[in-house]
């Protein structure tokens, strides 16, 4: 009990010092939100026009493009914020000397360890689904609004923008991202418990360098093929995207495919390893 | 049992041993302080004792391995190690809610109670505050935790003359009860003579010294000799003098008090002195004189 309430004010401590993790998402959902609104004069028109089976130009946006659209830039935006957090969880406050602060509080390595690796992979997932949800339901609101005011055809529209499709793909997606992802975020989180300065050239500098040389020697690229899996592979194997830009129906989701693929339980223990060599090193840390 | 037990504590980086094989014994309820030169061994021992780094030797505080058990020690030890540890981005208030989530013994309303004597605003960031604030914040939240010891290093380092008098007014006058034990290291040593009830004298990662606060008063006296009186005072084996206005200021160690008083007055010399004579070279002349007009 006493562990769970630590935990959880560990949790708490690191959105606290860490606010990007939410205000990020935030601040491009406004902006995004803020676009639809100037946009959504076209509306009426766009959905006439769907309605009359006048297919919308290349390059143009379908009637559920922005819904996409909304959760697209969260989840990206959210990935560089993931990035640079987990380059700082344990580089930070050893540059800062607060190590000292937080080492003289009982709270176990595992427990500081655990609390940072949870927010890439369970919490930032988490505050998306809830501010991309807001977010389009607001957009829904409004589209209701303005479709209602210029009496287009509510019900065309509400058929076409398979909002239940990407409100269940949008959670699915975060889960598969995040099990897929834990050994990346795991080697960040690691260089920042073990680099004393430039963790960003050291996140990347060795996989650059044995990509170098694996191309000098062999002329090959299998190094670059599984960075490349290791960062997307998920995606690829828990959808099908088959050329289309959306997922429409529910065959197109594959998540058998994907839990009975080998890398993705190679990849937990990896990403598990690096987390216990976290609170290894944690130990040992000093201010730097 | 003791707070504080270690037994050949020994602590060798690659090129330098830091602590070479000590023997120490802190009670409850005492005060001690750890005194030496830089390097001397102060902060590799604290660091030992507070399960920072792993060391050779025994060594439990509280009964327990500090490097293996430091998450349980904390739960009863309290430490400050430095007046610029706590995280500048965090606001006073969280603070307070952090330390009350995580320690069990942290009585939130006490540390509330000392901030209100304070001009710390809770919704500052530790960033925002001058540096004799961000230690009263420490020391607010550390005293408001019930700890069965404290630890205290150069907890008043870089801070004004106020700030650090009332650090350790507030320390003795709100916290200590007879019952807890403190262990300190500074190098102002003249501001915690006057609290401490133990002296630990530490150098080249051995202890030089390690005995109680009236067994140094009545192991150590300084007499304030005339020109006259100078050879006469050499022959009863100084273990330092210095010169101060013509006169010469010795320091006796052991020495039959009744017999200094024919050379003039005899006083408990400050830890400051004592420390010199100690660590320095043996009766360096005028070494130090005028630095302390005391």
């Amino acid at each position: 009990m006493s562990k769970m309430r630590t935990f959880y004010w560990s949790v708490r401590r690191e959105l606290w010092e860490n606010p990007a993790l939410w205000v990020a998402p935030l601040a491009i959902e406004a902006v995004v939100l803020f676009g639809y609104l100037v946009s959504s004069h076209t509306l009426p028109r766009a959905v006439a026009n769907a309605a009359a089976g006048i297919k919308a130009a290349k390059g143009h946006a379908t009637l559920d493009t922005p819904f996409a659209v909304a959760a697209a830039a969260a989840m990206m935006i959210s990935f560089f914020v993931a990035v640079f957090y987990a380059l700082g969880a344990l580089h930070n406050e050893r540059r800062d000397r607060s190590l000292l602060f937080w080492k003289s509080l009982p709270v176990s390595d595992l427990t500081v360890v655990a609390s940072k690796a949870v927010i890439p992979l369970v919490v930032q997932p988490a505050i998306i689904v809830v501010i991309v949800f807001a977010t389009q339901l607001l957009m829904l609101l409004w589209a209701t609004i303005v479709l209602a005011l210029s009496g287009s055809d509510l019900g065309y529209y509400y058929g076409h923008i398979h909002l239940p499709m990407i409100w269940l793909m949008l959670p699915y997606g975060l889960v598969v991202n995040a099990l897929w992802d834990a050994p990346f975020y795991g080697w960040l989180i690691l260089v920042s418990a073990w680099a004393r300065r430039a963790t960003f050239v050291w996140a990347i500098g060795p996989w650059l360098a044995l990509m170098a040389f694996e191309w000098m020697s062999f002329q090959t690229f299998h190094v670059r093929d599984l960075l490349g899996s290791r960062l997307f592979g998920g995606f690829q194997l828990a959808f099908t995207i088959d050329g289309k830009t959306t997922i429409e129906t529910l065959s197109q989701v594959t998540p058998m495919r994907w839990l009975g693929n080998p890398g993705l339980w190679i990849g937990l223990v990896v990403g598990l390893a690096c987390f216990a060599l976290c609170v290894r090193l944690r130990r040992r840390n000093d201010p730097i | 049992m003791a707070v504080i037990e270690a037994r050949r504590l020994r602590k060798a980086y690659k090129s330098t041993v830091a602590l070479d094989g000590i023997d120490l014994t802190v009670e409850a309820g005492r005060i001690v302080g750890l005194i030496g030169p830089n390097g001397a061994g102060k902060s590799t021992a604290l660091q030992a004792i507070l399960g920072l780094m792993p060391f050779e030797g025994e060594l439990r505080v509280l009964g327990l391995d500090p490097w293996t058990a430091r998450d349980a020690l904390m739960a009863e030890v309290c430490f400050i190690a430095d007046v610029a540890v706590m995280p500048r981005w965090m606001r006073v208030w969280q603070a307070l809610d952090f330390v009350a989530g995580v320690h069990p013994r942290f009585d939130r309303a006490k540390a509330e109670g000392f901030l209100a004597k304070t001009e710390i605003k809770r919704t500052s960031r530790v960033r925002e505050l001058s540096k004799g604030m961000v230690a009263q914040l420490h020391l607010a939240l550390v005293m408001a935790i019930d700890a069965r010891l404290l630890v205290l290093d150069e907890p008043t380092l870089g801070l004004d003359l106020l700030y650090r008098k009332a650090f350790y007014d507030s320390l003795l006058n709100d916290y200590f009860d007879g019952e807890r034990t403190i262990l300190v290291t500074t190098h102002q040593v003249e501001e915690i003579q006057h609290i401490l009830t133990d002296l630990v004298f530490i150098n080249h990662g051995r202890i030089v010294l390690d005995c109680s606060m009236e067994a140094f008063e009545a192991r150590y006296a300084e007499v304030l000799a005339g020109p006259d009186q100078a050879a006469t005072a050499r022959t009863f084996n100084p273990i330092h003098e210095r010169q101060l206005f013509g006169r010469s200021i010795f320091i006796f160690d052991g020495a039959d008090r009744a017999r200094l008083a024919q050379l003039g007055e005899v006083r408990t010399p400050s830890l400051a002195d004592v420390f010199v004579a100690v660590m320095g070279p043996l009766s360096a002349p005028s070494s130090s004189s005028g630095e302390r007009a005391a």
